[in-house]
């Protein structure tokens, strides 16, 4: 049995009277690939905005349970949201590159961390574009704002943004929807890749990408929880109707 | 066959109207400017030719009795003018739009936003009579001897007030436009990373938008120098270099309006009004220009 990283246990969340998610309960293990799968409004963004709470900004928003990770509660009303965010890098649907240029990006992570020095943070922002496996194709243009890349580069800009804060995990929330299947495909590898340093949560509907990269998978569906386990039983022997019925291709 | 042949040459016919009908609005919608410039340069001619442009622009003699036409002091009244508005102006506007897209709840918003259409949409006249009676007394009988200083209260200082309450719905709602442009995810990816709201709207918000805010303050600058009754009205209209704040001052706009249809018996009074009126038509596209090129700057460094 691995470790696991996060334990969300029995969180439930409400947008005014609308139970977005519920009773959800998982394990999230260390240093895998976990997917979590569904149809589209099911409450996947929502779960993954809970994990750094940024629902806090939506003001509707109540929740209850608890996320335990390093032995604090995330959802503790005291618990230290810089300190919690920075643990966990977050890519999103459409990158988001912000208004400056491609070293700014990646320096604007690094300065949250304190680090100020242009000769500081040349190295450390090289390291992490290397770790996005953006490096080889920005290397000669830092300076350039960081909109003028293609998509896909945005993308793997935000990536390394998002490691720059030195994060333990990285929060992906279908990063990939918004790219070309090459740009996708560069993404999902550097996943597999980074594993090993991190634990990544990743949000998906495509079926074929879950099935490539998945360690564990969970299925959520209208907020519940329906399944979840390691990804060979999951693909092969799942235990529900509705999973059943989802890999069959019925919510497509 | 044939019918439809001759349909489609009607249609084509119908098209070219329509579409030279539209290129001659949009044409006289281009010309309109050059026209104004052209029949105003014709107008400044006599005096041009009278006096010469640097000693029209720099000269602050203004004797028109004597054929002396120096507009010096009516350029440098028209810019602390400008200028004093656009100060007081842009902290309240950034503050305000700032607030009330990233703080304040949707409903104070919702009940700002026809509060600041109702204020863009008071006749300027009005405005100067409340300058009138608040801020020329403020001005003049508080603000002044508090710092030992004499004055009548009609000021550039006053000017300067008056311009900038009026400019406030204006830019006010520009910047408002343009804060709720910026998408929600850009905001997330930053608190994402542990900075905070503050820290995020400096180099997010602001980052994301400058080009917008200049061009906002750009084209509140152009209003602000063309601005006529409300200014006029507080300023004081005494011909002479303003030295501090609290003397009157006479900008460009309100010489002209207070003085065309008078005095016109003076010989070239009337050509050296036309010539006020080209140089702030000058001004205020040089303003356009500069904002325009700002915008085109400092999007491709974004
Ligand atoms: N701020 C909000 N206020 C009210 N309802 C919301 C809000 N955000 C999301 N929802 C609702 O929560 C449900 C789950 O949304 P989401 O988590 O985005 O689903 P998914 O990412 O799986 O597509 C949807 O029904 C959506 O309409
Ligand atoms: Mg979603």
């Amino acid at each position: 049995m691995e470790k696991s990283k996060i334990s969300i246990r029995d969180l439930n969340l409400y947008f005014e009277k609308q139970h977005i998610l519920k009773n959800v309960n998982i394990e999230i293990p260390e240093n895998q690939v976990t997917v979590i799968l569904g149809p589209s409004g099911c409450g996947k963004t929502t779960l993954m905005k809970t994990l750094n709470r940024l629902v806090d900004l939506h003001d509707n928003a109540r929740f209850s349970g608890s996320i335990l990770f390093e032995g604090i509660d995330i959802l503790h009303p005291a618990t230290d949201l810089v300190h919690i965010r920075q643990k966990m890098g977050l890519l999103s649907q459409r990158p988001t590159p912000l208004p400056m240029s491609i070293f700014g990006n990646v320096a604007y992570g690094l300065k949250l961390k304190g680090i100020r020095h242009k000769k500081n943070l040349a190295p450390l922002v090289e390291k992490y574009l290397r770790e996005a496996n953006l490096w080889e194709e920005v290397k000669d243009r830092l300076n350039d704002p960081a909109i003028r890349l293609s998509i896909g580069q945005q993308q793997r800009l935000c990536l390394a943004r998002g490691l720059a804060v030195n994060p333990e995990i990285i929060l992906a929330d279908e990063p990939t929807s918004a790219l070309d299947p090459i740009s996708a495909r560069i993404i999902e590898n550097q996943f597999v890749e980074l594993k090993k340093d991190y634990t990544i949560v990743l949000v998906t509907h495509v079926l074929r990408q879950a099935r490539r990269i998945a360690d564990y998978v969970v299925f959520m569906y209208l907020g519940d929880v329906v399944e979840q386990g390691p990804a060979e039983a999951f693909f092969n022997n799942p235990t529900q109707e509705k999973t059943k019925e989802y890999l069959g291709g019925a919510f497509n | 066959m044939a019918t439809t042949i001759t349909y489609y040459k009607l249609r084509k016919i119908k098209d070219r109207i329509v579409s030279g009908w539209v290129k001659t609005m949009v044409g006289l919608v281009l010309l309109l400017p050059v026209v104004i410039a052209i029949s105003l340069l014709s107008k400044s001619w006599l005096i041009l030719g009278h006096s010469g442009l640097s000693e029209l622009l720099f000269s602050s003699v203004w004797r028109p009795l004597a054929g002396e036409f120096g507009f010096w002091p009516f350029i440098i009244s028209s810019v602390w003018v400008t200028f004093l508005g656009l100060i007081f102006t842009a902290p309240i506007c950034l503050l305000s739009a700032i607030y009330l897209t990233q703080y304040g709840s949707k409903r104070l918003l919702g009940m700002m936003q026809p509060v600041i259409d109702i204020l863009a949409g008071i006749p300027s006249v009005i405005y100067g009579v409340w300058g009138i009676l608040l801020i020329v007394p403020a001005v003049g009988s508080f603000l002044a001897p508090l710092l030992g200083i004499e004055t009548s209260g009609f000021s550039i200082l006053a000017g300067g007030f008056v311009l900038a309450v009026m400019l406030i719905p204006f830019i006010l709602n520009i910047l408002i436009e343009i804060f709720r442009t910026v998408p929600r995810d850009l905001f997330e990816a930053s608190l994402s990373l542990g900075a905070s709201k503050w820290h995020t709207i400096k180099h997010v918000l602001l980052g994301k938008t400058f080009p917008g805010i200049i061009s906002a303050f750009g084209l509140g600058l152009s209003r602000a120098f063309g601005e006529t009754i409300a200014v006029l009205m507080v300023v004081g209209n005494v011909v002479a270099i303003p030295k501090t704040i609290f003397d009157p001052g006479y900008p460009l706009p309100a010489l002209i309006a207070n003085n065309y249809g008078e005095m016109l018996s003076i010989p070239m009074f009337d050509s050296a009004l036309m010539f006020a009126a080209l140089l702030l038509m000058a001004i205020v596209i040089l303003f356009n220009i500069f904002s325009r090129w700002a915008i085109i700057h400092f999007e491709k460094k974004q």
